[in-house]
């Protein structure tokens, strides 16, 4: 009988491979299946975009936005239009705010959809990923009509929006958030309560509350944790004020209260919040301009501030430094899935290999948001 | 409570180690003693009255003459908000870490000195992050002038525009 091997092994995990939603690559150290350490190694999407914000303008940044994260562009351009209207101090109209908002949480309806389609996906649930596309396609044609891309929305502009809701919109969206509602518990019986889906992902990853304050995590992998806390709510802007909806947080329902399956079930319950709020934002759009007057020679007078949104992928904080030229001094981009990075190193210790996949789906990291 | 309140505590705590109170910007801020930045930081985490429990954010920026590391703090139990600066030596700048007081600061401050060169004294993995190990230079610095190539891979590219224009001739 040979005597069995029982040194460490290190094992490379990306920078191509199917579960890491883009370039990310993990070193992990493991003793058989189970790991002793996963060390994120990121950077293979880095573009610079803060480097470009500064050769090319205020208006001319607002596409390169867009490639910030391109699972939900509208937030970053939402985040990078406030920041200039609050250096230059200029006010969106009303109904530029309301086309603003309806657009966001469409796209954060699209952004969720993808996230709970690839987590099915990673855990070995094709269907469920085809239905979620199949759904993601029908708000991408709304947004087709919208500003003309599929991908890399961009319909906002400093000062309001690009463009007015096309003649006939707003019936459309209507009609299919009429059929989005029934399909979300669809959804949510077809996979949600599924026994191999459920272990997968209950007590896997557990963060503690104060854990994940300590990380700078924000969005829905800081409400699975059980902290009600969004920035809609809790430092509001645009016209969120006027909506009624609720926060959803997690409750440990399905293991302890943190883990991977309380963050996917925040993702599930917001989608519902979205609708609540697109439909209030469709019956009460008023009428008036969309874009304020803005100069095209755009020149912020010296100073500087952050803006905070909540992005899909949550807090999303834009900190601008204008030193009065038409070129913005410095920008820098805080994002969501840089922190829940940082603390991925922390969780995989102990976790087996095939957990990391899930770990990785259930932060809903994506990759040029960390590296940007 | 409001930011220059919080500002005004901090004042009356640390006296001189305040260096600068700006209370007229968007976002006031205060200017601090790049070497008391831990007790600074320990103490708005700590303080019943503020209790800093997240940095939101870090973020390093080139004035030229000098590097400014500009921290962003929220308060979840508070729900208030605090900005500091930092202001650096602009060769061989250097700072304590926050590492040991806010885990977040980790990574943020690993960005700051792969863009920017600002060595961070103890901090637990100083190497760079998203550039190559053996990259030259500190890309976000405003004298920063890209390489021409990198391992032979060029970094120029013939521009398309200009490719279209000698085609007439």
């Amino acid at each position: 009988m040979s005597t069995l091997r029982t040194e460490e092994m290190t094992l490379n995990m990306g920078p191509q491979h199917p579960s890491t939603h883009g370039v990310l690559r993990f070193v992990v150290r493991a003793d058989g299946e189970v790991m002793r350490e996963a060390i994120p190694d990121v950077g293979y999407l880095h573009r610079s975009i803060e480097k470009i914000a500064e050769k090319v303008g205020y208006h001319g940044f607002m596409p390169y936005t867009d490639r910030v994260d391109y699972v939900c562009a509208m937030f970053t351009n939402q985040g990078w239009g406030s920041a200039c209207e609050r250096l230059g101090h200029i006010e969106v109209p009303k109904r530029g705010e309301y086309c603003r908002v309806i657009a966001a949480e469409f796209n954060r309806l699209a952004s969720h959809l993808l996230s709970i389609g690839t987590m099915g996906m990673d855990i070995g649930a094709m269907t469920p990923f085809t239905h979620a596309i199949r759904e993601r396609e029908m708000i991408n044609d709304l947004i087709e009509e919208l500003c003309g891309a599929r991908l890399t929305f961009n319909y906002m502009r400093i000062g309001g929006v690009a463009w007015d809701l096309p003649p006939g919109w707003r019936e459309k969206a209507s009609a299919y958030l009429d059929h989005l509602e029934p399909i979300l518990d669809e959804f949510n019986n077809l996979l949600s309560f599924n026994q191999i889906y459920v272990q997968r992902l209950a007590n896997i990853g557990i963060i503690t509350a104060a854990e994940a304050i300590d990380y700078n995590l924000v969005g829905p992998n800081l409400r699975g944790c059980g902290i009600k806390w969004d920035i809609r709510k809790d430092i509001p802007y645009s016209v969120y004020p006027d909506f009624d909806f609720d926060i959803p947080i997690g409750n440990g329902q399905w293991g302890t209260l943190g883990d991977s399956m309380d963050r996917y079930m925040v993702r599930v319950y917001e989608m519902r919040e979205s609708v609540k709020i697109l439909r209030q934002a469709l019956a009460k759009i008023p009428s008036g301009p969309v874009l304020a007057k803005v100069p095209r020679n755009f020149k912020p007078p010296a100073g500087e501030c952050q803006i905070r949104v909540e992005s899909a992928r949550g807090d999303m904080g834009w900190y601008v430094v204008s030193d009065g030229t038409g070129y913005p001094w410095r920008v820098h981009v805080r994002t969501g899935s840089f922190a829940a990075m940082g603390i991925i190193q922390k969780l995989s210790r102990g976790l087996m290999i095939a957990d990391l996949v899930t770990l990785i789906a259930s932060l809903d990291v994506i990759a040029p948001e960390i590296d940007r | 409570m409001e930011p220059l309140q919080i500002l005004e505590r901090l004042k009356n705590q640390f006296g001189d180690r305040v260096l600068e109170v700006a209370d007229r910007k968007l976002d006031p801020f205060a200017v601090v003693d790049p070497k008391s930045i831990v007790e600074i930081g320990r103490f708005l985490k700590s303080d019943p009255e503020l209790q800093m429990d997240c940095l939101s954010n870090q973020s390093g920026v080139d004035y030229k003459d000098h590097i400014a590391v500009v921290y962003h703090f929220f308060s979840y139990q508070k729900r208030h908000g605090a900005v500091l600066k930092v202001k650096l030596p602009r060769d061989n700048p250097s700072i304590e870490t926050l590492e040991n007081v806010w885990k977040s600061a980790n990574w943020m401050e690993r960005e700051i000195f792969d863009l920017l060169g600002v060595n961070f004294e103890g901090h637990s993995d100083m190497r760079r992050i998203l550039l190559p190990e053996d990259w030259q230079g500190y890309p976000l610095r405003k004298d920063f002038v890209e390489p021409l190539e990198y391992h032979g891979i060029s970094t120029v590219r013939e521009s398309p525009i200009i490719r279209l224009d000698t085609k007439k001739k």
